[in-house]
């Protein structure tokens, strides 16, 4: 699974930072940065948190 | 999958994400959304923000994908009346509904002054007819008395000194915002109205707001006259559970759930703002009237009502944000009070993080301007983090920070 950001929804509010830590990362200028692409079996449920917890709607998870 | 027919009550953010979660999960039985307001769900945190300031507010989806693409029957413009737990029926309208699952997503309703009913120019906030007529009188540049000085209320504020306009808040309790992020917070996050001009008026009470058919000045308990053509009422919000009377479901202020958003009667599931429910990670009920919390609910509540027995427990760290005078608050976790320590900025500053304390463990943290920080103690708090942990992230932080600022050429 990868993950796909709509970098135009995106605001960097961190959410999925504090959902799924070793994935996202706002960095200090307030910008998401993306860990890694593809989503670890670990991760899987972070991420879905991630992605039903972002106000914006701008994560989803491709195959 | 056991369950054939799902039924959601309350058509807001928690009721569609309930419908959008159980297609996704693979539901492909019948779905019904029944909402009181005859309009499509919208969202709610704009309507203090934005729309105030002018924005139009689009709903979050449009019909054809609430009924094509997620082929849900929508009964809006219908108050459901009556829940049946033994027939599995709920009453909306003329009709009964039957279900196998539901979930009860009614939200809260805003609480309103005694005694100003019918009196034009007094309004709550909560709903986008609410959002539309406070915005009219903006626009004709009404002089703006604002009763609370809680979020709404002071976003409220915010708007009308955005256009300039004279506008007082009346507070009750001494000091504001107590129960949300406690006392001296409370205190740090008021100042920000008097640096804006916003008039602040905390320990004193609504005696009566007076005019003829239309509101003309609101009465203090201390004797003051506040000329007013515009009163927002910001004291709060009651959980929609009237409608549950005699249904046995456990009330009290809220529905009370276990900590899968199950209320006790078979295939019902409580979400968003008119739920209480069990939070393991805190060890302790809550009702929370936050955004996100209500979004991830109302898909938890769905899959668990549609499969009880894979029902998976709700776990949250609590978080909400508030917008005033271009400044935003943050807060994620609880107001705990053993002890609220400044770790960064200093309250009357523009920036500012403090954690809060609750045993040895780091239970809360609120942040004035600090969108990048405070997502990093969310995180902190969700693992269980202790307090030394908590103030030892600040301090590696800060060294970081200091180190970047010596390494500039
Ligand atoms: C002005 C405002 C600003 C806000 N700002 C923020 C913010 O900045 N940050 C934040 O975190 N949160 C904010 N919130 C809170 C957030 O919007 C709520 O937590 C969220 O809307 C809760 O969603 P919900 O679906 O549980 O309930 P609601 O949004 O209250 O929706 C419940 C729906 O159910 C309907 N209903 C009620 N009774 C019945 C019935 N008997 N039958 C059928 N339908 C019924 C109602 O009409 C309503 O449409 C704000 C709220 C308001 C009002
Ligand atoms: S939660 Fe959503 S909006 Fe916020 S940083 Fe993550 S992806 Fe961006």
């Amino acid at each position: 699974m990868k993950i796909v950001v709509d970098w135009n929804r995106c605001t960097g509010l961190g959410i999925c930072e504090s959902l799924a830590p070793g994935v996202f990362e706002v960095d200090d200028a307030g910008d998401l940065v993306l860990l890694s692409e593809t989503v670890s079996d670990d991760d899987l449920e972070g991420v879905r948190q991630a992605i039903e917890g972002c106000p914006t709607e701008a994560l989803r998870l491709e195959p | 999958m056991s369950a054939r027919r799902f039924v959601v009550v309350g058509a807001s953010l928690a009721g569609l994400r309930a419908v959008e979660a159980a297609r996704k999960s693979g539901f492909d039985g019948p779905i019904t959304l029944i909402g009181a307001e005859p309009h499509l769900p919208y969202d709610r945190p704009p309507l203090s923000k934005a729309v105030l300031d002018g924005t139009d507010l689009p709903a979050f989806r449009g019909e054809e994908v609430l009924r094509d693409e997620l082929g849900a029957e929508l009964v809006l413009g219908t108050a459901a009346t009556a829940l049946d737990t033994a027939a599995r029926t709920v009453r909306a309208g003329k009709r009964e509904f039957g279900y196998d699952a539901l979930v009860i997503a009614t939200g809260a309703g805003a609480r309103t002054l005694p005694g100003t009913e019918g009196l034009r120019g007094v309004h709550t906030l909560r709903t986008r007819d609410d959002a539309q007529a406070v915005r009219r009188a903006l626009d004709a540049g009404a002089r703006t008395v604002v009763v609370g000085a809680g979020f709404i209320g002071s976003e409220v504020a915010s708007a009308a000194r955005k256009r300039g306009l004279d506008v007082t808040i009346v507070e009750a309790l001494p000091t504001p915002l107590v129960r949300a992020v406690g006392q001296t917070m409370g205190a740090a996050c008021a100042a920000l109205h008097a640096r804006a001009g916003t008039d602040l008026r905390c320990g004193v009470g609504v005696a009566a707001v007076e005019g003829e058919g239309t509101v003309e000045r609101v009465r203090l308990t201390d004797g003051t006259m506040l000329a007013a053509d515009l009163v927002v009422a910001g004291i709060g919000a009651v959980p929609a559970t009237g409608w549950l009377a005699g249904s046995g479901l456990p009330l009290d202020d809220g529905v009370v759930c276990d900590e899968t958003l199950f209320t006790g009667a078979p295939g019902v599931y409580a979400a968003g703002d008119v739920a209480r429910w069990h939070n393991p990670m805190f060890g302790r009920h809550m009702r929370l009237e936050h955004w996100t919390s209500a979004a991830e609910q109302g898909a938890v509540a769905a899959r668990n009502a549609l499969d009880p027995e894979a029902a998976k427990p709700y776990s949250t760290v609590p978080y909400f944000w508030s917008d005033w005078y271009g400044s935003r608050i943050q807060f994620v976790g609880v107001p705990a009070t053993d002890e609220v320590r400044v770790v960064d900025g200093q309250p009357g500053g523009d920036h500012f993080v403090a954690l809060y304390r609750e045993g040895d463990r780091l239970a809360g943290a609120l942040t004035l301007n600090g969108q990048t920080q405070i997502m990093k103690y969310r995180g902190l708090i969700m693992r269980g983090a202790t307090w030394t942990e908590g103030l030892e992230f600040t301090g590696r932080r800060r060294a970081a920070a200091m180190e970047r600022v010596r390494a500039r050429p």
